[in-house]
């Protein structure tokens, strides 16, 4: 049982690494002069809506969670629109807390704007799909002790990576190198995106490693 | 013998303060200065010695050029010219070099070889120490004698094209000039196109005496592509061609002019082997120096020597005596010989003789015992045979022996030189490494001795056992202090510069050794007593592990990062973004903290089953299952804050989770109000928005707020007279700013005298005594009266609120805001974030010093030395008084840090139960201080040479001394208020 929800797990994360790595290759096939550096905000988009088509096709074949009893389709549909507010709010929230860290408020503001969507894509996506929309699930399983599967013990080591990436991404902008990377946003996002795919490449490994260790109250 | 830990860390910190001011005074040497360089009045130079005859020969020699060309190519090595890259590239300077009329020289350059020091160095002749960098307050101007200044003051006409460094050091030196930044390192052909385009003219005209060229191209493609690129011939050969084309121009000019001319080709550094300069290796020290006149002789063809080696500030003396100007002040070379050969011997010996007097006077007025030195001797020598010369020259005109005894004189009047010179720059360009290490030693020893004693200083006694008398009878620290005294007696007696622990009284220096010793056998027997202790637990089963919290984990990553952050120039330029960075985290840590008490508070944990057993078996358990440990320890805080948590009302819960965001936006807010730092400090903010003349009246009401809200904030726990001096003191704070003109006064309308503010601002100063003095009163009666606690709150927060009046009364009124949001983050995070977490004393001191860091920056600071706002010396002053100007700056400096840990002694001593908590807070203050501070040091040590020791590292280095000052003065405060605890029963 285990095992086998292991190795669907390192499959799923798999796919989604494959997905970020498609982002940067495929466009330059389509686009004339694409690269991640210098067309940021096109990389940025479409890095953010591949991840995210892979995370609701993965979530919704393979449906980790179990279904909720109600299944009506006003229902579904209702759940749908409270998950899109729910990213547009996380957008929205991301966006409030880099212009607080220091992002200017007003120039670059679209760039700040999507380094907070490519975020949200990375966390709060997962956790929509995951989770669903409700708070109290999320606190309880970025709260110490509260995961209650290997999806979610997966989720928020990918989460977590993701902020940390993201947060370390911004130590190169005062150095006095002049790379064309050190302009705002782009170590940051390229930061959370290094975090993504470590967290996504580390879960399973991690969980594999301490399977014996981990015992979930539910199952 | 038993100490508090707080009293042990103040101890700690004095001795720490002690070892930094050694090694500053190791790294920071005395420069050489004559006594009056203040003063720049028209000293008569010196006349021509004579015995018994009297000479008439009393004026400056006339010049010996008429136009002087200085080409200077930034990082000219001695190779590019008398190299194979100079026989191949550039052919002309081969040929004059080799056959043409022309001395050539290996100019030696002090380190730091970098362009500015550099320059300064080749037009005053003096070496130029950090000292003078701090001393000028950074102020780009060079205030120091030099070639230009006389030129100018002599009415002669310079012209200046090139590097724009030379326009900020010498301001309306230049009769004409043409800045090129050096800025764009990748553009190597623009820069000296924009100086080679005005030759043409120039060459042509008349009206100037003195030409200055600066060609950056060279450094620039040394720093793209090392010295062995192409692009180096490329640019050679373009150097020679210039050369060519201004010696063409001034041959031609000559024949109808009285005087020849004079063409000087010099680097200013060298560079090394990849490309950089900034150290003192061969490559980077040596430069190419080539003096072309048609004054000189020809040489011979086929005499190929080797060029001499010279000292790059021996041009300054050169320069001066060629103009006919006088040898500036603190000029430490001497005259390129060569130059002047070809004169008459009366000539030469008065040119000998103006250097040697010079040199002699600056050695007068740096050295005190200067009748010993040898070049002193020389030079009495040299000027009694010089007039005895004089004496027989005047009385029979020439013959065979006056020739013979002139050259005598004047090879002695060369060896006094030598001598007096290399006596003087000696004193100047070494660190005096055995002082920095002395104090290093110190330092450090200091901070592995508080690490050590953590465990004991942070237990629930807080106390600790210092053996004092046990070192007495130890060998160790008899061997010590024998193996420290015979290591003083071998540096002191071999070494031949100056060394300032040497130069101390004997007792001192004792004594400094005996701390040393005795330091280190502290910390022998703390270690000793660490591993002891270490090896019993371990034989005991399973101590208990105690987690950390995310925020410890934060607390202990950030100050790790700041550490290492420390390393690179950049992060020491924008230490700003760090602490801001950190703040910031900080508070979302917080806000994390406070959601989930906030919402799983009440149900939190459900997965942790062992918090009804909190016993051994428990702990056992958690180290079974590492993953699900939840530590008895840390279960048991995160229970007692969700129970305070759950007794607050509704509304103070919605203040809970709301107060980090309104910290965050106010750290936001501030961040706006002024940019510091080197990349962000040109951006416009909200700082010089306020302080520009048209929004006068937006500053004065933001001001007047600014005041109000400070009376609101710091009203409440004040006793009512302190209240009402309060009010009066921020009503006089006003008055003080209106009186002098930054804001706008109600009462006085268009009235525009502006008068220095003295009679306001000592108005204010006497409510600042009356609010101390009432606290002081109020905490020296808590020691007798009943009544004590709430007398000693009292007394505590009116001290408190006495240094904000005097904050207030300090910073510029743009910066008030500054001081409001201090306040308000204080309050609201004391109120509503450490009260109901139950935080631990050391997290709060650490979140304290954090925080006090930040508003150090907020407040427009950085760790360039011009950021000191030095008006705040002044302030109620009539002219400057060292002392309290002193004071008074550095309280303005330190405001951020200085009301943080006054706030942190106010909180504890109020909120907190446990008696011990001041002595906890007062160690970690000192060790979380001393760590940067200590580390630091260490790294200066090690990057000595770096390409940005003196502009980056160095003001650094000044400012963690001056905040470790700082934070042993807050340390013996933590003390006084822990010992008038003590004697309470």
């Amino acid at each position: 049982m285990k095992d086998t929800d292991i190795r669907r797990l390192l499959y799923a994360h798999l796919l989604c690494i494959f997905s970020v790595i498609l982002s940067t290759f495929i466009p330059s096939l389509f686009l004339e002069d694409f690269s991640v550096l210098e067309t940021h905000l096109t990389w940025l988009c479409i890095c953010s809506v591949s991840v995210t088509a892979v995370n609701l096709v993965f979530y919704l074949v393979v449906k980790p969670n179990p279904p909720s009893r109600r299944s009506s389709l006003s229902h579904k549909v209702g759940r749908f629109l409270k998950c899109c507010i729910y990213f547009l709010m996380s957008c929205f929230c991301f966006h409030v807390i880099f212009v607080l860290y220091g992002a200017p408020l007003i120039e670059l503001a679209l760039e700040t704007f999507l380094f907070a969507v490519i975020l949200s894509t990375f966390t709060t996506v997962p956790c929509l799909c995951l989770l669903g929309p409700n708070i109290k699930a999320w606190l309880r399983v970025f709260s110490r002790n509260g995961v209650t599967s290997i999806w979610e013990n997966s989720l928020q080591i990918t989460t977590i990576s993701s902020f940390v990436g993201s947060w370390l991404g911004a130590f190169p902008i005062p150095l006095d190198w002049e790379r064309p990377w050190q302009v705002w946003p782009i170590s940051c996002t390229l930061g959370a995106t290094f975090g993504y795919v470590a967290g996504l490449a580390v879960s399973p490994l991690w969980i594999y490693w301490n399977r014996k260790q981990l015992t979930y109250k539910n199952n | 013998m038993r100490l508090g830990a707080g009293t042990f860390a103040a101890c700690c910190v004095a001795i720490e303060v002690l070892g930094v001011a050694i090694f500053l005074r190791g790294f920071f040497p005395a420069p050489v200065r004559s006594s009056s360089t203040t003063e720049h009045r028209a000293e008569s130079p010196a006349p021509e010695p004579s015995a018994g005859a009297s000479s008439n020969w009393t004026k400056l020699p006339p010049p010996l050029f008429g136009k002087v060309v200085i080409m200077l190519i930034d990082a000219l090595r001695d190779d590019f010219v008398f190299g194979s890259k100079g026989v191949k590239f550039m052919p002309y300077v081969t040929y004059l070099v080799e056959r043409g009329a022309s001395h050539s020289f290996v100019a030696e350059a002090k380190p730091p070889t970098v362009t500015m020091p550099r320059i300064k160095a080749l037009m005053t002749g003096s070496i130029p120490g950090f000292v003078d960098v701090i001393r000028n307050l950074n102020s780009p101007v060079l205030l120091e004698d030099n070639v230009l200044r006389q030129a100018k003051a002599a009415g002669k006409r310079v012209i200046f094209y090139g590097d724009e460094t030379w326009v900020k050091l010498f301001p309306k030196h230049f009769v004409e000039y043409d800045g090129t930044t050096s800025f764009f390192v990748s553009d190597y052909t623009e820069v000296d196109n924009n100086v080679t385009r005005h030759l043409e003219k120039v060459l042509k005209r008349e009206d100037w005496d003195l030409l200055i060229l600066h060609y950056l191209g060279l450094d620039h493609i040394g720093h793209l592509s090392g010295p062995n690129s192409p692009l180096i011939g490329q640019k050679l050969s373009e150097m020679d061609g210039v050369l060519m084309k201004i010696h063409m121009a001034l041959l031609s000019k000559e024949k109808e002019a009285l005087l020849p001319s004079l063409l000087v080709l010099c680097g200013d550094h060298g560079m090394s082997e990849t490309g950089s300069h900034g150290a003192s290796s061969t490559e980077e020290v040596n430069t190419a120096l080539v003096l072309i006149s048609s004054a000189f002789e020809r040489k011979p063809v086929g005499d190929r020597r080797h060029p001499k080696r010279v000292q790059q500030t021996d041009l300054a003396a050169t320069l001066a005596i060629g103009l006919g100007l006088p040898i500036p002040r603190n000029n430490v070379g001497r005259l390129l010989f060569p130059v002047v050969e070809g004169k008459p011997v009366r000539e030469q010996l008065r040119f000998l003789h103006l250097n040697t007097v010079q040199l002699s006077k600056l050695l007068q007025g740096n050295v005190p015992l200067y009748e010993k030195d040898p070049g002193f001797e020389q030079f009495k020598m040299s000027e009694r045979l010089h007039g005895n010369w004089i004496k027989r020259y005047l009385e029979e005109n020439s013959s065979e022996v006056l020739l013979n005894l002139g050259s005598k004189v004047l090879r002695q009047y060369l060896d006094a030189l030598q001598t007096l010179s290399l006596s003087l720059s000696r004193q100047v360009v070494q660190y005096d490494m055995y002082s920095m290490a002395v104090g290093a030693t110190l330092v450090l020893e200091v901070l592995a001795l508080l690490l050590l004693s953590i465990p004991k200083a942070l237990s629930p006694a807080a106390e600790l056992d210092v053996p004092l008398s046990s070192p007495l009878f130890s060998l160790l620290f008899y061997l010590t202090i024998l193996v420290l005294s015979a290591i003083h007696v071998v540096v002191c007696t071999s070494t031949e510069s100056t060394c300032y622990f040497c130069s101390m009284p004997w007792l001192a220096a004792g004594g400094a050794m005996l701390l040393m010793s005795a330091l280190l056998c502290a910390i022998v027997s703390a270690l000793t007593k660490t591993v002891v202790s270490a090896k019993r637990v371990g034989k005991n089963p399973a101590p208990p592990s105690v987690r950390w919290s995310e925020l410890d984990l934060l607390i202990l990553l950030g100050t790790m990062g700041h550490i290492l952050s420390l390393g690179a120039s950049s992060f020491i330029e924008e230490e700003h973004q760090t602490w801001y960075f950190l703040v910031s985290t900080l508070c979302l840590a917080l806000c994390q903290e406070v959601c989930r008490n906030h919402f799983l508070g009440s149900d939190g944990d459900p997965q942790c089953g062992l918090r009804e057993e909190p016993g051994p078996e428990g702990a056992m358990l958690t180290m079974q299952d590492g993953a699900e440990g939840c530590a008895a320890l840390e279960e048991d805080r995160t229970r007692a804050a969700a129970s305070a948590f759950e007794r607050l009302g509704s509304m103070e819960q919605r203040m809970v989770l709301a107060s980090p965001w309104a910290v965050l936006c106010c750290c936001r807010l501030l961040r706006a109000l002024n940019q510091t730092g080197v990349q962000g400090a040109h951006r416009p903010d909200l700082g010089h928005w306020l302080t520009s003349s048209d929004h006068k009246a937006a500053l004065s009401v933001l001001a007047a707020l600014s005041l109000l809200a400070v009376f609101l904030l710091v009203q409440r726990r004040c006793s009512p007279m302190s209240k009402v001096a309060l009010a009066l003191g921020l009503l006089g704070v006003y008055c003080y700013r209106a009186a002098i003109g930054n804001v706008m006064s109600p009462w006085q309308r268009g009235n525009n005298d502006i008068s220095k503010g003295i009679v306001e601002a000592r108005f204010v100063y006497v409510f600042v005594f009356g609010i101390l003095f009432t606290g002081t009163k109020d905490l020296l009666r808590s020691q007798v009266a009943a009544i004590a606690i709430k007398a000693r709150t009292v007394g505590l927060w009116e001290i408190y609120s006495g240094l904000v009046l005097l904050a207030a009364l300090l910073l510029r009124p743009h910066n008030l805001p500054v001081l409001v949001s201090s306040l308000l983050v204080q309050t609201l995070m004391a109120k509503f974030v450490w009260k109901p977490l139950n935080h631990g004393v050391a997290e709060v001191t650490v979140m304290h010093y954090w925080f006090g860091q930040a508003f150090f920056y907020f407040q427009g600071n950085s760790n360039n030395i011009a950021t000191v706002d030095v008006s705040a010396g002044f302030v109620g002053l009539e002219r400057y008084v060292e002392v309290p100007a002193v004071f008074l700056t550095a309280f303005a400096t330190y405001v951020g840090p200085v009301l943080w840990a006054s706030h942190l002694v106010n909180y504890l001593s109020s909120e907190s139960s446990s008696h011990s908590a001041l002595r906890h807070a007062c160690f970690c203050y000192a060790l979380i201080c001393s760590i940067p501070v200590s580390a630091y040091i260490i790294l200066v040590t090690s990057l000595r040479y770096h390409l940005f020791i003196w502009s980056v590292f160095s003001p650094k280095l000044l400012y963690e001394g001056m905040h470790l000052f700082v934070t042993a003065a807050i340390c013996v405060f933590f003390t006084a208020m822990d010992q008038t605890r003590l004697t309470k029963p």
